[in-house]
């Protein structure tokens, strides 16, 4: 990692906000969930914000491309979709991204180049490739990040899709977020391997294990990842990370042990990197306290705008079956 | 009768089935030392170990097939899908080798798998996790699909269907686990292929299955108050399917409703409607009438998550309907 003094200012603080700006979203969904404002699944991304935020910045959103899974708030929110449309979209708005109709795990955002959202467990996977295809068909200067956990890495749907990127040298980097379970079941357990990243090269591609809750570590391995993907030769990065909260809001948790969830706490993406920024006199506790207050604010009035929203009508059952 | 709940009385037949025959096994997502994540098989891993009670990865179509390859060999599986909607990515396995594969060896393998999961509409989920899948299921020959909609048809049924020869999927209503319903502590089976009349009347049939069931008790509760005598016809088992007491129900009441929480576009509704007017159309008094899912993909925003459903409102109009009021 480079010399922090090497780093535009902008930028670091761009990723202390964005990171402070999903934990904060997420809290206030959480709390409307208990108030049973919102329904369903609801799986936070808490803990994990430094992959998306990390990897995401260093993308040129009008040209490249995102595609994640069901934990896909903090991926929409790094991409810079409105958090009121999010908020919306988890209380069933119309005003939602999706318009009420894909809730938590469906965010979807065609302009701004987000392509969910989905909840079946490596789903998306092919999916992020193809648009790979088409940024190669069109010869346009893009990349697609994939988003996958580590428990969809063992579907047949990964495995085809980086035979294929790499067949077709599309350019989309993989993104494992091994935050180390898979619902109720340690990786460890359902898995030949336990460096993923060594799965790159049954397909000749570039792999690289990142720790994930240093935001900055994922800053320069999706960087250089993305290089090597314009240049014809797809990655897939493993980024060791770790969800504080449970699998959804259903779920204690039980499988693994306080001690291991305190350990990981110590490492919070969000406190760490604040306190390196403090360190390196980019910022004060201060700007710390402001920017949280901008975050929460924006939370809450995301949250408000979900409220006030109307419902879709009762027509939009109809609607948007075919194009 | 003791009565339990649909969770119990299925977690019961795979006990039940476990303790008296050590080829069957269960295997899925979750199924081992998180005991389910609906809970279904809570304890068996503690009871059986974790040579009988597998969890696997989330590879749907690769421990499908497994399950199909050990029942083809000798072994019992029953494969749990942690919810029907993720069984699509076994689909492949499931029709091309569970179903087919006594036919296209000309009768030489058995493969005695149970697929058994929640399936059906859910709250709040949207459209990939909240479908109902029977009518992908029943389309293909060489599986028998069954539904059952009472904790004591849940432990009949299942406990058949572990015994049986054949691929079965087994489908049981997500949001009914909880529901309860006497069974009895001495052993017993429920037979394939009968439906059950779980409400007598003369006016008209309502033919249902499944979590739907309930709707529907409630709508002819509802009709009783006009003086409308509804019955209501269960069908258990979809495939193989009970025609004998469907038609006989329908030339009794000459008039029947259709009530299925799937698509309507060549479903199972759709198909028994065909049966009816084809076998008793000259009983009928009144065109059947189907109430279904609405043909669209399952909405998150709760409002019309609930009108995409059959509903009491919408049984009501439709019994109206057949009985021209
Ligand atoms: C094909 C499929 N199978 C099962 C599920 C149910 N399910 C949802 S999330 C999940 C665990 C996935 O874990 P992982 O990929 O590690 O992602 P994480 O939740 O840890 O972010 C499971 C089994 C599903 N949604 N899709």
């Amino acid at each position: 990692m480079k010399d922090l003094k090497n780093y535009d200012t902008k930028l670091l603080k761009d990723l202390l906000f964005k990171m402070l700006l999903i934990r904060r979203f997420e809290e206030k969904a959480a709390q409307a969930y208990g108030l049973k404002k919102i329904g369903g699944f609801l799986h936070l991304y808490i803990g994990e914000e430094a992959v998306a935020v990390g990897s995401i910045s260093n993308l040129d959103m009008t040209k490249d491309y995102v595609a994640a899974a069901y934990r896909d708030h903090g991926h929409a929110l790094a991409t810079g979709l409105d958090p009121n449309s999010l908020m919306a979209e988890l209380y069933g708005k119309i005003t939602g991204c999706s318009k009420g109709k894909g809730g938590s795990m469906h965010f979807f955002d065609y302009k701004k180049h987000f392509f969910g959202g989905n909840g079946i467990v490596g789903a998306q996977i092919p999916v992020a490739t193809g648009i790979g295809l088409k940024i190669k068909y069109n010869k346009e200067d893009g990349v697609v990040l994939c988003y996958f956990g580590d428990g969809a890495i063992h579907q047949g749907a990964f495995h085809e899709s980086l035979n294929l990127a790499k067949i077709w040298n599309l350019p989309v980097v993989y993104i494992c977020e091994n935050n180390h379970y898979g619902m109720g079941t340690d990786y460890r357990r359902v898995s030949a391997i336990d460096d993923f990243s060594i799965m790159a090269d049954s397909y000749a591609m570039n792999g690289k294990q990142v720790n994930g809750m240093n935001v900055l570590e994922v800053y320069e391995a999706t960087k250089e990842a993305i290089e090597i993907a314009k240049n014809g030769t797809p990655v897939l990065l493993e980024a060791k990370t770790y969800r504080f909260k449970g699998h959804s809001m259903s779920d204690p948790a039980k499988y693994r042990t306080k001690e291991e969830l305190e350990k990981y706490k110590q490492k919070d993406p969000i406190i760490s990197f604040k306190e390196l920024l403090k360190e390196n006199n980019i910022i004060s506790e201060e700007d710390f306290l402001e920017m949280d207050k901008q975050c929460k604010k924006i939370a809450k009035d995301a949250a408000k705008f979900a409220e006030e929203s109307p419902e879709p009508d009762l027509d939009e059952l109809y609607t948007d079956i075919y194009a | 009768m003791p009565i339990i709940t649909m969770r119990e009385a299925i977690r019961q037949a795979m006990d039940e089935e476990m303790s008296r025959d050590e080829n069957v096994i269960l295997m899925g997502e979750e199924v081992a030392q998180y005991n389910g994540a609906y809970k279904v098989s809570q304890g068996l891993y503690d009871k059986y170990g974790e040579e009988r009670v597998i969890d696997t990865p989330i590879t749907e179509s690769g421990f499908a097939g497994v399950g199909i390859g050990a029942a083809m060999a000798g072994l019992r599986p029953i494969v749990e899908f942690m919810t029907f909607n993720f069984a699509l990515q076994a689909f492949d396995q499931i029709v091309n080798n569970a179903a087919k594969m006594r036919y296209m060896s000309g009768g030489q393998f058995k493969v005695p798998i149970v697929f058994r999961g929640p399936n059906g509409p859910a709250e709040y989920l949207a459209s990939q996790h909240s479908q109902a899948t029977q009518t992908f299921f029943a389309h293909v020959p060489g599986l028998k699909v069954v539904a059952p909609a009472t904790p004591y048809d849940a432990k009949g049924l299942l406990k058949t269907a572990i015994r049986d020869d054949n691929p079965v999927i087994f489908l049981e209503g997500e949001l009914m686990y909880s529901w309860e319903g006497e069974v009895p502590e001495e052993e017993y089976t429920i037979e394939f292929g009968k439906a059950d009349i779980k409400r007598e009347g003369k006016d008209v049939t309502i033919i249902t299955y499944s979590k739907p069931l309930k709707v529907v008790l409630e709508s002819a509760k509802e009709l009783e108050k006009d003086g409308i005598d509804v019955e209501v016809l269960d069908l258990r088992s979809i495939r193989p399917l009970d025609e004998e007491t469907i038609l006989n129900s329908v030339k009794k009441t000459n008039r029947c409703v259709i009530v299925d929480e799937s698509w309507p576009f060549v479903s199972v509704a759709s198909h028994i409607g065909w049966l009816i007017s084809n076998k008793t159309f000259d009983y009928l008094d009144a065109p059947v009438e189907l109430v279904t899912n609405e043909d669209v993909p399952m909405p998150y925003n709760h409002k019309l998550e609930l009108a995409a459903q059959p509903s009491v409102d919408k049984i009501i109009k439709a019994v109206k309907k057949v009985l021209y009021i």
